[in-house]
């Protein structure tokens, strides 16, 4: 496929607020194509990897990515999805990644039942991954996290599923919400659909921060180019 | 009809009264009654205000708009940044969580209402001691209130300051400033072009929520403000964010000739305000307006504050192009009103008119007063039995886990302070600095306060407030650009409180045009008075400085062990009104350190030099708190440890604790020199805290340990 352009598609939903961060890392950062996806379109116009960014989808009423499943674009993300297409859902993309059922388990209020964004440090456990193949295994990551509902949880069963096939992806080193197993984020069985709570586009540019969440996009465009 | 007890409810004087008589040439009837009620209130008409708002400096080099619209605007580096600071002091004491979230809702309208996409919130909160169960409630639903608003919103808080005070136990003060980011040809203004242009209402429906919110912020709290709860508005940030998303987009396509925000008095002030503005008047059809409740009468839709509304005249012909935006975000808007020749404010309810009045006389000519006023006399203590020596390392430890000193993370940390991911430097330390992305440049913002130095002496608090906030914005290497303020106070009514606004202005006045700065608008909230006793006078400034190369930027990060320590300024005998009294005396009052504007100028002039020419790895002005304290903050910052060498004729509290302005700390791996005095006081060294005083070790202990009380205080408090 040469080095062509990955076309990366960015979902927004009434209330999403991470859209712009996101697509700003994807082009200017990741030098990758862009596009926004309106939550009434019903296909993804030709986008190779899709991105369920941050906000609060519906103003986060009812529960957390609660409504957004309901959304006409979801039902072309789950048939992307199911024909093994990269979908990455950042905090709230993740938690409707959940309420979806594309990933297994929910969010609960964070321990402490306040919202909290700072810096926290992450390790990669898993680095076989369509999103994290740039990074090594056991790697330490900082990226930023800004949620008040992050709060992993998961039946016994499930957990010891995801821990069984390494779908835990990252865990937080100093866990900061309650998640069990200090779950940060976890992927399908299939390995194509990858939710975190997060926000790698936070973490991409040395003048804010940290590079450390940029790989995560780099990894997806190498992977679609080498596929 | 019209009775004494009526005018008493609606907050009109007997004159002001017979001034609305002479107006209309009649007796009002109820609706135009409450309408010069709201309009003419102290929070719409600013009229005990005014005349000494119009002393302050409104012009310079960096401007585009300065006051009187619905927030400022200065030119940055071929951008455009729209700003105000605004107060919601009193519904965030009647419902600290919606007071607090309504007022981060409407200072975002206003930023937005003038094209600009807002890119940062900030605040000052001020609230009574937290040894009082009864303001960490007000304080813990102010905080979440912000959060809960700005969060979704997706609007960072970057910045701000929380500070402790006994007279805010009943009046907190929750000012919120909103800046934003436009190109400079693409700036709205409230104007309301020629007549016969449709009005189109877009936003949340009008409900019977904060009638009369304007008339509660106009008048002292009593022992019942319980029943004031019904003043408060609701916010509903998801429709805050949808109607921001379609504002933009209809601005962007150019359909409007203006536009206003609903805000206090709601229809009524947006509409009239536009039609005065521009010479024209307004008819307004009530049966058009979407309402929440059914049976609202017209008093109630036009009085409404409902939150998330905005008024807008349409470009002709364009008013099918604009519903359709509003309906692709899920917007309801509709035409209610147009634009007339006649200059009256009319409004019609099932086919009758309810209000008629001509429209300057709601917006521009409101009643203007000179109130009586007496210059309050100073506080110029200066008591021996605070200089006496102490064991310095248990006084700094007490200081850092106190309420004025602790660190503020449990604060800033529930807000979402990164998203736009614009935020260079994090909270916690010094001003916000924001890139502006797709430029080397960045922009600093900073908002300061102490009523501690209004209490004392309100004219010279006010040009300490103001160099403070300028000295904050040069530790960065910025030089303002122009500042916002709010100015919180008790009754005007009463002589003693308009003395010490009148002071305050003077002082303002006195520093601004010193630095050659404009104000370029703000809010002034008077009333702020519980049973009688009044707040201390609290100036809040906001201040916009430009970064120009933000590759040279201070950071904490940029330290490196052996780096020196600089003191630059002045130290002098001050102590009065400081952290150190408050804390180890119980004394919250004092002499306010003099401050010499020309060294002050000097001194920033020196520290953004340095800053841009890429010697200083990390720098901070000394705040309240001192030296002592603000550096062990930095270091903390830094996570590295340093010694101290400091030699002093002056007592031992002055150098280490007291508060002298023009001061700052420069870290720096270079050797400094300057215009101003320069100190090499110290080194970055391993992970202790040791200072030498005079040649005599006064304390020597592990960073972690000083930390340690100064991190969790909050979290003490408020984590169960």
């Amino acid at each position: 496929m040469g080095n062509r352009k990955v076309k990366f598609g960015v979902v927004v939903y009434p209330g999403t607020n991470c859209d712009r961060d996101t697509y700003h890392v994807i082009k200017e950062v990741a030098e990758e194509e862009a596009q926004y996806l309106w939550y009434k379109d019903t296909d993804l116009k030709g986008s190779q990897v899709v991105i369920l960014p941050g906000g609060f989808s519906y103003g986060d009423y009812l529960r957390s990515g609660a409504i957004a499943r309901f959304s006409p674009i979801m039902k072309a993300i789950r048939e992307f999805a199911e024909n093994g297409g990269l979908v990455l859902g950042i905090c709230n993309g993740f938690q409707i990644l959940l309420e979806a059922g594309l990933l297994p388990g929910a969010m609960l209020r964070n321990r402490g039942l306040r919202f909290i964004c700072r810096f926290v440090d992450l390790t990669v456990e898993n680095d076989e991954t369509p999103f994290t193949l740039l990074y090594k295994r056991g790697e330490k990551l900082r990226i930023p996290i800004a949620h008040i509902d992050g709060n992993y949880f998961a039946t016994p069963e499930v957990m010891a599923e995801l821990e069984k096939r390494k779908g835990i992806i990252f865990r937080y080193v100093n866990n900061p919400n309650g998640s069990l197993h200090d779950t940060a984020g976890i992927i399908n069985s299939r390995g194509n659909v990858l939710g975190l709570m997060p926000h790698p586009e936070r973490a991409s540019e040395a003048l804010v921060g940290s590079t450390d969440g940029l790989r995560m996009f780099l990894s997806a465009a190498k992977f679609v180019r080498e596929s | 009809m019209i009775d004494k007890k009526l005018l008493e409810e609606h907050n009109l004087s007997e004159e002001e009264y017979t001034k609305i008589k002479d107006i209309l040439g009649r007796e009002p009837n109820l609706v135009e009654l409450g309408l010069f009620s709201v309009m003419w209130s102290e929070h719409c008409s600013y009229k005990s205000s005014r005349i000494h708002l119009a002393k302050l400096p409104t012009k310079g080099k960096y401007l585009i708009q300065g006051p009187g619209e619905n927030a400022g605007v200065v030119k940055a580096d071929g951008k455009a940044v729209v700003f105000k600071v605004e107060s919601h002091n009193h519904p965030s004491f009647v419902e600290p969580y919606q007071g607090a979230a309504t007022g981060v809702g409407g200072i975002l309208r206003d930023v937005f209402t003038m094209g600009a996409r807002p890119v940062a919130l900030l605040d000052s909160l001020h609230f009574g001691p937290l040894s009082k169960p009864a303001n960490r409630a007000i304080m813990e639903g102010v905080v979440s209130g912000i959060a809960g608003y700005g969060n979704p919103v997706g609007v960072p808080t970057v910045g701000g300051e929380v500070d402790f005070e006994e007279e805010f136990s009943h009046n907190p003060l929750v000012n919120v400033m909103c800046v934003g980011l436009t190109e400079r040809d693409r700036i709205f203004y409230a104007r309301a072009g020629e007549p016969g242009l449709s009005l189109i209402y877009a936003g949340a429906p009008t409900g019977r929520d904060g009638i009369h919110g304007a008339t509660m912020a106009s008048a002292e709290f009593g022992a019942e403000t319980e029943h004031k709860k019904v003043n408060v508005q609701v916010g509903d940030p998801f429709r805050e964010k949808l109607l921001l998303e379609a504002t933009l987009e209809v601005m962007e396509k150019d359909l409007i000739v203006g536009i206003q925000d609903m805000g206090a008095a709601g229809l009524t002030s947006s509409s009239s305000e536009m039609a005065s503005k521009s010479g024209v008047g307004v008819e307004l059809y009530l049966d058009n307006v979407p309402l929440r409740e059914e049976g609202m009468t017209p008093y109630e839709i036009l009085l409404s504050e409902s939150q998330e509304r905005m008024l807008m005249v349409a470009k002709k012909g364009k008013e099918g192009e604009i519903k359709s935006i509003f309906d692709k975000w899920g917007i309801d808007s509709r035409v209610v009103g147009k634009t007339t020749d006649d200059k009256r404010f009319r409004a019609i309810w099932k086919g009758k008119i309810v209000a008629d009045i001509p429209v300057d006389s709601l917006a521009g000519d409101s009643p203007r007063y000179n109130r009586p006023y007496v210059i309050p006399e100073k506080d110029e203590r200066l008591e021996d039995k605070w200089l006496e020596n102490r064991d310095w390392g248990q006084v700094l430890k007490k200081i850092l886990n106190s309420e004025h000193m602790a660190s503020r993370h449990w604060v800033y940390e529930q807000y979402d302070h990164m998203v736009q991911i614009n935020t260079v430097l994090l909270p916690g330390l010094g001003p916000a600095v924001l890139r502006i992305k797709g430029k080397t440049s960045g922009i600093a913002l900073t908002i300061d306060a102490n009523p501690a130095w209004g209490r004392s002496d309100p004219k010279k608090g006010a040009i300490l407030t103001v160099a403070e906030a300028f000295r904050n914005l040069a530790t960065v290497g910025a030089e303002p650009l122009g500042i916002t303020n709010c100015l919180n106070f008790g009754n005007p009514e009463k002589p003693e409180i308009m003395g010490q606004f009148v002071e305050t202005v003077e002082g303002m006045k006195e520093a601004l045009e010193f630095f050659g700065v404009p104000v370029t608008g703000g809010n002034v909230s008077f009333y702020n008075e519980t049973e009688g006793k009044a707040i201390p006078p609290t100036v809040t400034i906001g201040a916009v400085g430009l970064i120009p190369d933000l590759s040279v930027l201070p950071r904490p990060e940029k330290v490196k062990e052996g780096d020196w320590i600089y003191l630059l300024g002045w130290t002098k005998r001050d102590i009065g009104s400081s952290v150190y009294l408050k804390v180890i005396h119980n004394e919250r009052g004092g002499k306010v350190p003099d401050i010499n504007l020309e060294n002050e100028k000097s001194l920033q002039g020196e520290i953004i030099r340095l800053v841009r020419e890429g010697k200083v790895s990390f720098a901070f002005d000394l705040s309240p708190g001192g030296l002592l304290p603000n550096l062990s903050e930095a270091l903390f910052s830094i996570g590295k440890g340093a010694t101290l060498r400091v030699e002093t004729d002056l007592e031992e509290v002055f150098y280490l604790f007291g508060e002298s302005p023009s001061r700052a700390i420069i870290i720096s791996p270079y050797r400094i020199s300057a215009k101003v005095p320069v100190l090499k006081i110290g080194q970055i060294r391993g992970d202790e805290l040791i200072v030498y005083l005079n040649g005599k070790k006064i304390l020597q202990e592990p960073l972690n340990t000083i930390k340690k009380g100064w991190a969790t205080y909050f979290n003490r408090l408020f984590d169960r």
